[in-house]
Order: structure tokens, then C-alpha cells, then sequence
């Protein structure tokens, strides 16, 4: 099974990252863009075939390690292998 | 004064702190391997600067899950001294032993120059030879020192006194024109709620012998050990 | 899952000029063989045969710069020089390029550059105690250079930051010339025990290769040929061959590497650098006159599917190969598992002196070691002298006054925001230049000084050229480079002791660059005679030019002396208020090929200045006395810019942390026009602060030694004042000088 996770800034968490893209993307020319907020993305390769499980269990890997959640949110996608 | 450094493959700043305790104290603090599960018996727990495990995910986190954490936090709760210097106060804020979070500088670059620091308050085991209000002059170099809570978390540390040192002016006056990360409130370190547990992203152990340019830092040491002893 | 079966493309005339090797080369190839050679061996060639390994156009001429002095433990040839600076240690260091790398991928081709740097120093045994770095970059105006900028200047931050070694020293300059082929050159130093020093000569048949570090990946394949190949408009689609840098991965290497070393159990190091795991088992063998037998099955790979062609020529950064002692593999083995590096027995020594590669039980490639590196082409290109530029007398130049400039000051003030001479402060808050906690002077100086752990002796390093003056005449350029060197170390009051060579240069093809590189050496040997300041280590960079438009010519020059008593540096901060300013040397208002001359005049004509190395010795000699005798306060050698870029400095130099500045009063009179004496660039100059107590005393000794010496002023105030009539507030010329590069950046 496979799990991706986001891991995403919450709001109101001022984004560094997000701004400075926002300020380049701006200055190429791309016009209308309100806000840029930069994240992680993981890709998990799981041997655990049972969803329940899975979820579970990358909860608290989020929890626990990938994750601050002090200012970070996280999401949790599952694909069947 | 017994003192051990704890450090990771990635510590680079390790030497600078051993090197600061050996000449303020005369005596060669323990040092620990990240991969060691005890600690020896001390007063003085040291998490020196550097990059831990190269601090890919976020700086601290992986080193925050690390066994020898579990024993540091089960020490600082029974009352044992803990200095986190830099990527060491990145552990202890990933750890959950000091409240907020340090993210990556607001100009997202690694900034190393001398700042100036405002004492809160001189009656904690790290402060104790300084004068609270004193402004000291100690250098910064990290990239992710941008010290950031909630705002609850926020108001209860500053009311509770907890705010260790914050960026100022040579005057001593805090503003945002000098902070050079962007931190909240101008917060470069903080105190658990007992006071036993220091935060700071600047480097105290960059500045104890006046060939370095500047030895504020060097009553830092001095105080623990008057307070240790 | 090695060894997917590869088709191994004919050896097409397209083939070979892919790889660099020109047909008479591969005639050559094929007679070292006997055969024609396959895939793999053909890859071998062309590495071991490109200009960036064998130094095929520049041997015959670095072999007449001096390599020796009774301090050299360890000159040209091996992975870095060494010196002995007393008390039975040494220090190691070396210069290295890093240039199309970084044009293609500023971070990692500026963070690799770091890494390789690093990795030779400690394969010598030491630890690294300091980065210095000589960046040049295209004009200002340039579309990419602020983006090249911002990711050099990261690329080596983010490296050395995180390996923990000071970055404290170095030059950033730009000039259109850079425009298509910035300059990355990295320079490392490390100290070590004089009598352990680790060397990469192979011996011993039956003794274990042994690979350490990072796993093999497909990264870099053909980065040394790529090193050795001018640009054009392809550049960009070279990307792939890019290495990525993991400094965590090069401080855990560096830790094990120097864990192994306390023990007796390596025969010999060597980094794989360029041409990978290639150059690095050849040169171990070939130094020692053995053969080696390499299995590909065993080196840990990151990627399925390599072919043998590709993990012998691969350049995955942070990798070792070593020999060791048979019998000690367990107990390295331990170190690196410690430090979480992969470990393989990828090969064993022999004496067939041939080198043998398998992979899945065959034959991948079988070369006799010898024969090739004898083999290796050695050119005598054909070269072009430069006619030596006409002088342009200081009298022949008309006043600021006539160009839009009210007087010196105004001058001044826009010299100092000029780019090159504008403060790089914003370069360097972004490197840790304390990291270790022992950095003494701080970049901004003539030297940068860290000081040797347990002993009161320190460092003192430079990293510097003058390209403008090798442009314009090259013999006087290469001279001008090793004394500027020397200068900036005497001036901290150091004993200037030897120098790392970084020569970068356009084609070699064509007789007049070719010519800008020998003639720069010749100027480079006599300097470095005349100062007894030999060549230990260095590296060539050659096309370094896009469609036939190359480099100004660029041998930079890093340079280590030693303090034996840091009670006793210099710096260039002025300190006294009422103390006389001296100036030493002499002043002909020289202005050709000058910073005034470019920035003021619009013009870059001229011959450079003359340097007399007599005279650079005497007065170098005489400034170092003094400085040791205790009798400065404070100085600072005049290079760009001149007398007054000079004094100014030192007044800026003077900033407390509070914001204070201590100022000067000069009094420039002479026969030269008021622009010569203040801007003209003569060499063999310094300023020094002195007591007024100590003045006739020092001047009486200058007067004995034939040393030319002058009172030019003293300090006070916070303007910077010449002849009472002209002056400027330290603030102001602060403000400009200090604002230049960030709002550079910010544009």
C-alpha cells in the first residue's frame, strides 16, 4: 500500500518559503496570484495491505515525527498498490 | 560542576561548547554518543549546535526521536540543568521540553554575524552573573532561527517570564529593524516553566576569551558553574 | 541487481570526439592496448586523458614554478600540499575549481565544489579548519548573475555551514568578461601531525581496496570531460551530469576517515573526485607501481542497472577508496558503521600492474596502468607572448574634476560602492565563519586568522588575484597575484610560508590564452622565488569561455602563513585617536589598468604596475618586524583602488558594534596630481597605524633599511579629511559602501 502525505503550513503560520515563490512568480509575470503556501510531500512504500491500518499507522508517523504540529497540518492519501 | 555534551553525527559546534566549559570551568565535560541510552550522573546537559542528523525533514526532529532524548527529558523533568544551543534548542523544542517552534529565517538565508541580546532576568542558573536589562554581544549563525509560537503559547511564556534573551539594539531596545530572523516578540531563547531548561539560537560559546572578539558570553558559563557547584 | 545486459555502442569517430579524445589520442589508445578499446575502457581513456586529469597543455609550465623550502613536507602531486608550521604539526591546503559546474547549477555545483576541496584535505589526515572561496562572477547588469550569485554564495554556505568548518576568507569580484563562465574556486585548509600524514600511494600486493561513503549512483558521468569542454548554447541541457552535494553525509565521512586514521590500518587514501572511482584506484596503483583488480559487483550502488561503463566513470560526491593493511578491514569496518557509511572490499592490490574491472564474472575492461599514464599526452601548445600595454603617465590623466566629480572624495566615495570594491558583508553573514570558534580575524580584513587549537600560534590565509592586471599584461599580473598574497599575510603580521595555484584560464587551443597562462606562471615563478613562497598545491581550469569569448586570465592564489604569537597580529581597524598614519613604499601615481581608471575614467587601458620584488621583500620584510616588534597599531596593505580605498577602509574597519568610527586627516602632497597619489595602485605599499611616541623611531628604521616611509597623516574624527580642504563622513561613505551588494541583490 501506498501513503502520501502533504504536510502543509497552517494558516495563519507566516510561509517564508510561500512568499518568496509568490514574489518571483509575480516578477516572471504571472499576474492574480493571491497567496503561495509551500509544503512537503512523502511518498510511504507500505508492506500493510489493510487501509484501517495503514491509515493508522501513518497517523502517527505524522504525529510523532513527519509532522510539527505546532504549525504544521498534515493530509493522508492511501492507494491500493 | 559535572557536565556531558550530547552529540550527533551531525554536531558541529560541539567542540566550541567543550572548549568554552574546559576554559571557564577547568574541567573536560562527558560526552555522550547520540546512540547511548544512559547518561552519566551531572548537573549540566549540553546540546551543542550543528545539523544533528543533517536536519533534512525539519532542524531537530529526527534528533528529537533520538533514545538519548527520552533520558535528557527524563532528567531536565527531575530538575537537572539543560542547555540547548542552536540545533540543540531546535531538539528541545521538537521534543516538547520548550514551547514554540524555530522555522527558517523570514530572508531564508543563513545569517552568522554578531547580535545583541537583552538579559530578561538574571535569577535563573543560566543568567545568574548578569544583570537583567544588560545588553551582551554574542554571534548567531543558523538558517532556522526564526523562533514562532501560538499566540496562547505566546502570551503564557511572556507572562510567565519565560523569555530567556530577545534581540535588541547596542541600546538594548527591541526591534524588528535588528532581529535578524524574524522571531516573534524578538524571542531568542526561551526557559521551561522551571527555569532548568534554556533555549537560545545564539552562540554564548563563540565568546568566552576576548581572542574571539568579545567575551559576553563567558558569564553564561560562570553562572551555571556558581549555580551548579 | 547489477549487470542488466548493455548494448554496448560501436566505437564511432562521433563516439570518441564525445569523449573528448582527439584521433591521434585514440591511435594512442589503441597502441597502449593493442586492441581497440571497448566502452568501458574507451570511458577510462578519455578521463584518465582529459585536460582536467592529466593536465596535458599545462604540465610542461607548472613544472617551473618552485615547489620547495625547507618547510614543504609534501608540494605538488598529491591530493593537497603540506607545511610544517612547527611543534610537529602541519598545515594542509589546496585551491580547487569548481567553475562549469556551478554555471550550470549554481548551489550544488558551488556546494560539490566545497565537498571535493574538504574531501582532499582530510584524505591527507587533517582536520579542516578553514574555507576561504574566490568567486568571480559576469557584470552586475548580466541577466544571471544575481541568480548565479544568490546560489553560489548559498551553495557554499549550505555546505560548509553544515559540515562545520568556518568559510572565513576570500574575494567576490565581477566583470563582464565572467559573463558566460563565473569563477567557483574553493579552498580548504586542515592541520594535521607533521609526521602523520596520509598519501595516496598504493603498495603492498594482496592488501584490500576498500570503498567508503555515499552509494554509486549516475551522477556526473563525464564530469571531468565536461570540465575540460568549452560552453556554448548547449549548456543548459547538460544539466543531468550535475552532482548533489550531502554535507551530512561529508561531515560523517570526514569524522570516520580521521577515526580510521589514529589507527595504523590505511596504506593509502584517495577522494573520488573527478572521474570517480576511476582516477582514484588508477592514480593509488600508478603512484605505487601496482596493478588492481576492481569487482563492480561489490560497490554499493544507488541506482539497478548500472553498466560497468557508468559506476567506473560515475562522480557520486562523498566517496573514498582506500588501501588498507590486510587483516584490518574488520576493524575499519566498525568506524563506518558507526558512522552509518557504507563500507565495501570492492578490490585487492596486485603486482600484474594492470588494471583488471569485473562485473558479473566478466571482463568489463583490462588496462596495463603504466603504459597509459606514461602514455598520457603531454602538449607543447603553441603560444602567443602579450605585448607589453603602454604606460599611461600619471600627469597625462585629467582630474576627477573634469569628469562630473567634485574632487577625491567624490571619487572615493563612488570607488568604494563599486562592485568590486563595495563590502561583501552580505556574502559572508551567510557562511559560518566561527563555526569551531576559533577564528580570530574575521573576513572583511587582509588575512583571515584561525588559531591553532592548544598552542598561541594561529593561521593567517588569503585568497586573492588581480585579473584586471593579468589581462592586461600577464607576466606582471602572475608576479602581482603571489605578492599581493604575501602582502595580505605580512600585513597581519604573519609569516608568509606557501600557496595553492587555482589557474583559470580560456582555451589553451589558442596561442593567446595559451600564451596568458605561461606567461602568468613565469611572472607567478619569479614572485614566488623573490618571496620564498613556493608552490605546494593547485589545479588548472581550462575553457573557461562561451563562443570564443574567454576569462580574463585568473590565477588565484591562496596563501597560508603562520602567527606564532597571536598577541602579535596585525589588523586593519583603526584604533588611536591623535595616533600618525605612515605610509611605506613608494608612490608614482601609477593608474594604468587601475580601479580609477575603470571605474571614474571609463577606460581599462594601460599596463598594470610594476612590481619590484626587491622591494616587496624590503618593505614586507621591514612591516613584519615592526608589527612583531609591537610598534603597530594597526595596517593594511594599499592593493585596488590605492592610498586613499587604503585608508578609508581602515577607518570603516574601526566600527565598534556600537556604531563609533574613528576617522583620519591625511596629508597627501607630492609632485604627482592629488588623483595619482590618492588612486594610483603602485605596489610594495602598506599604511600603518603608529603611536606618535614610536614614529621617528620606526621612520629612523625604515630610513636604515632603505625602506621608503612617509607620514601621510594620523587618525581622528569620524570624516576622512585630505589636506584640510577635502572631506567625507565615515557614515556616508559606510552607508555606500556597505549598501551596494544587498540592494544588488534585493534589485
Amino acid at each position: 500500500m501506498k501513503a502520501r502525505v502533504h504536510i502543509t503550513l497552517k494558516s495563519g503560520v507566516l510561509d517564508p518559503q510561500g512568499r518568496a515563490v509568490r514574489n518571483a512568480l509575480t516578477s516572471l509575470g504571472f499576474d492574480g496570484i493571491d497567496d503561495v503556501r509551500q509544503g512537503k510531500y512523502l511518498e510511504l512504500d507500505l508492506t500493510e495491505s489493510d487501509a484501517e491500518r495503514a491509515r493508522a499507522a501513518v497517523e502517527s508517523m505524522c504525529a510523532r515525527l513527519l509532522a510539527n504540529t505546532v504549525i504544521e497540518d498534515y493530509q493522508i492519501e492511501l492507494e491500493e498498490a | 560542576m559535572r557536565a556531558a555534551v550530547v552529540t550527533f553525527p551531525g554536531s558541529n559546534r560541539d567542540v566550541d561548547v567543550i572548549d568554552a566549559l574546559i576554559a571557564v570551568s577547568g574541567q573536560r565535560p562527558g560526552i555522550v554518543w547520540h546512540r547511548d541510552v544512559e547518561l552519566p550522573d551531572v548537573d549540566l546537559i549540553v546540546l551543542p549546535g550543528g545539523f544533528s542528523y543533517g536536519d533534512y525533514l525539519r532542524s531537530g526532529a529526527m534528533a528529537a526521536r533520538s533514545p538519548i532524548l527520552r533520558e535528557v527529558s527524563a532528567r531536565a523533568e527531575a530538575g537537572v540543568a539543560v542547555l540547548g544551543i542552536c540545533n540543540g534548542f531546535q531538539i528541545l523544542t521538537e521534543v516538547g521540553l520548550l514551547p514554540g517552534v524555530l522555522m527558517a529565517n523570514r530572508n531564508l538565508k543563513f545569517v552568522c554575524r554578531d547580535i545583541h541580546l537583552k538579559v530578561e532576568r538574571a535569577d535563573t542558573p543560566f543568567t545568574g552573573r548578569y544583570e537583567a536589562g544588560q545588553v551582551i554581544r554574542v554571534p548567531v549563525a543558523h538558517h532556522d532561527g526564526n523562533y514562532f509560537s501560538d499566540a496562547d503559547t505566546l502570551a503564557r511564556i511572556e507572562s510567565e517570564g519565560r523569555v530567556a534573551f530577545r534581540y535588541c539594539t547596542p541600546e538594548g531596545h527591541v526591534e524588528d529593524e535588528i532581529n535578524p530572523n524574524g522571531s516573534i516578540n524578538g524571542i531568542a531563547g526561551v526557559y521551561n516553566e522551571a527555569r532548568n531548561v534554556l533555549g537560545l539560537m545564539p552562540h554564548p560559546e563563540d565568546h568566552v576569551d576576548g581572542a574571539q572578539g568579545c567575551s559576553d558570553g563567558r558569564p553564561m558559563f560562570e553562572s551555571l558553574i556558581e549555580h551548579l557547584a | 541487481m547489477n549487470g542488466a545486459a548493455v548494448t554496448e555502442p560501436a566505437t564511432t569517430p562521433d563516439l570518441i570526439a564525445a569523449h573528448g579524445l582527439s584521433e591521434a589520442e585514440y591511435r594512442r589508445a589503441q597502441e597502449v592496448l593493442g586492441r581497440d578499446p571497448n566502452l568501458t575502457e574507451l570511458g577510462i581513456f578519455s578521463v584518465m586523458w582529459s585536460e582536467h586529469c592529466s593536465y596535458k597543455s599545462s604540465k610542461k609550465w607548472l613544472k617551473t614554478l618552485p615547489t620547495e623550502a625547507p618547510w614543504v613536507i609534501c608540494g605538488p602531486g598529491e591530493n593537497a600540499g603540506v607545511i610544517d608550521i612547527g611543534d610537529g604539526q602541519a598545515a594542509v591546503f589546496k585551491m580547487e575549481s569548481h567553475n562549469h559546474p556551478s554555471f550550470i547549477e549554481p548551489y550544488q555545483g558551488a556546494a560539490t565544489g566545497v565537498g571535493g576541496i574538504l574531501r582532499d584535505v582530510f584524505t591527507m589526515g587533517a582536520r579542516p579548519v578553514a574555507n576561504l572561496s574566490c568567486l568571480r562572477f559576469g557584470h552586475p547588469d548580466h541577466p544571471r548573475t544575481r541568480h548565479l550569485v544568490a546560489g553560489v554564495v548559498a551553495g557554499i554556505g549550505g555546505y560548509g555551514n553544515c559540515v562545520g568548518v568556518p568559510t572565513v576568507g576570500g574575494e567576490c569580484t565581477f566583470h563582464e568578461s565572467y559573463n558566460g563562465n563565473i569563477l567557483v574556486n574553493a579552498m580548504t585548509v586542515g592541520l594535521a601531525d607533521a609526521d602523520r600524514i596520509f598519501y595516496s600511494t598504493a603498495a603492498g600486493a594482496g592488501n584490500p581496496l576498500v570503498y567508503v561513503g555515499s552509494k554509486t549512483g549516475r551522477d556526473g558521468i563525464h564530469g571531468a570531460t565536461m570540465a575540460s569542454a568549452e560552453f556554448d548554447e548547449t549548456a543548459e541541457e547538460r544539466r543531468p551530469t550535475v552532482q548533489v552535494g550531502d554535507p551530512f553525509t561529508e561531515k560523517l565521512l570526514l569524522e570516520a576517515c580521521l577515526e580510521l586514521m589514529a589507527t595504523d590500518a590505511i596504506v593509502a587514501i584517495q577522494d573520488m573526485g573527478a572521474a570517480g572511482l576511476t582516477s582514484s584506484s588508477f592514480e593509488m596503483a600508478g603512484k605505487g607501481g601496482m596493478g588492481v583488480e576492481l569487482d563492480l559487483d561489490h560497490v554499493p550502488q544507488r541506482e539497478t542497472g548500472m553498466s560497468p561503463y557508468e559506476i567506473m566513470l560515475s562522480e557520486s560526491q562523498e566517496r573514498m577508496l582506500m588501501v588498507l593493511q590486510r587483516g584490518r578491514e574488520d576493524e575499519a569496518r566498525r568506524i563506518f558503521e558507526k558512522w552509518e557509511l557504507d563500507f565495501a572490499v570492492v578490490g585487492k592490490l596486485t603486482d600484474t600492474g594492470r588494471m583488471v574491472v569485473r562485473m558479473n564474472g566478466e571482463v568489463a575492461a583490462d588496462l596495463p596502468i603504466a603504459p597509459l599514464a606514461n602514455a598520457s599526452p603531454e602538449y607543447d601548445r603553441p603560444w602567443a607572448t602579450t605585448a607589453p600595454p603602454e604606460q599611461i603617465p600619471a600627469d597625462s590623466m585629467n582630474a576627477p574634476e573634469t569628469k562630473d566629480f567634485e574632487g577625491v572624495m567624490d571619487v572615493l566615495q563612488r570607488l568604494l560602492a563599486s562592485p568590486d570594491l563595495a563590502s561583501k558583508r552580505w556574502v559572508w553573514d551567510q557562511y559560518d565563519h566561527l563555526v569551531m570558534g576559533r577564528t580570530v580575524q574575521r573576513p572583511g580584513g587582509d588575512a583571515a586568522v584561525v588559531r591553532v587549537p592548544g598552542s598561541r600560534k594561529a593561521l593567517a590565509l588569503s585568497a586573492d588575484c588581480t585579473p584586471r592586471y593579468c589581462a592586461a599584461f600577464p607576466r606582471t599580473g602572475g608576479a602581482q597575484a603571489v605578492a599581493e598574497s604575501w602582502r595580505n599575510l605580512t600585513a597581519a603580521g604573519a609569516r608568509p610560508l606557501a600557496i595553492t595555484d587555482c589557474m583559470n584560464f580560456g582555451s589553451p587551443e589558442r596561442p593567446e590564452i595559451m600564451g596568458q597562462f605561461v606567461e602568468c606562471i613565469e611572472g607567478m615563478r619569479k614572485a614566488c622565488l623573490a618571496l620564498d613562497f613556493p608552490v605546494v598545491s593547485g589545479n588548472v581550469s581550462f575553457y573557461n569561455e562561451t563562443n570564443g569569448a574567454a576569462i580574463q586570465p585568473t590565477p588565484a592564489i591562496g596563501a597560508v602563513g603562520v602567527i606564532d604569537d597571536i598577541e602579535s597580529m596585525a589588523t586593519i581597524a583603526l584604533k588611536g585617536d591623535g595616533n600618525a598614519l605612515v605610509l611605506i613604499g613608494e608612490c608614482r601615481g601609477h593608474l594604468g589598468a587601475s580601479l580609477y581608471l575603470r571605474e571614474i575614467a571609463g577606460r581599462s587601458d594601460g599596463a598594470p604596475p610594476p612590481v619590484d620584488l626587491e622591494a616587496e621583500r624590503r618593505n614586507g620584510d621591514f612591516v613584519r618586524l615592526q608589527i612583531f616588534d609591537g610598534r603597530v597599531v594597526s595596517c593594511h596593505d594599499v592593493s585596488d583602488g590605492g592610498l586613499l580605498v587604503a585608508a578609508a577602509e581602515m577607518a570603516l574597519a574601526s566600527a565598534t558594534p556600537t556604531g563609533n568610527m574613528l576617522g583620519a586627516l591625511l596629508h597627501l602632497e607630492d609632485d604627482l596630481p592629488l588623483h595619482a597619489l590618492a588612486f594610483g595602485e603602485d605596489q610594495g605599499r602598506y599604511v600603518l597605524e603608529v603611536d606618535q611616541s614610536e614614529v621617528d623611531a620606526l621612520m629612523a628604521a625604515a630610513d636604515a633599511v632603505g625602506v621608503p616611509v612617509r607620514r601621510i597623516g594620523r587618525c581622528g574624527g569620524t570624516a576622512l579629511t585630505v589636506n584640510g580642504e577635502q572631506t567625507i563622513s565615515l557614515f556616508v561613505l559606510r552607508r555606500d559602501h556597505e549598501g551596494w551588494l544587498p540592494s544588488y541583490m534585493a534589485g
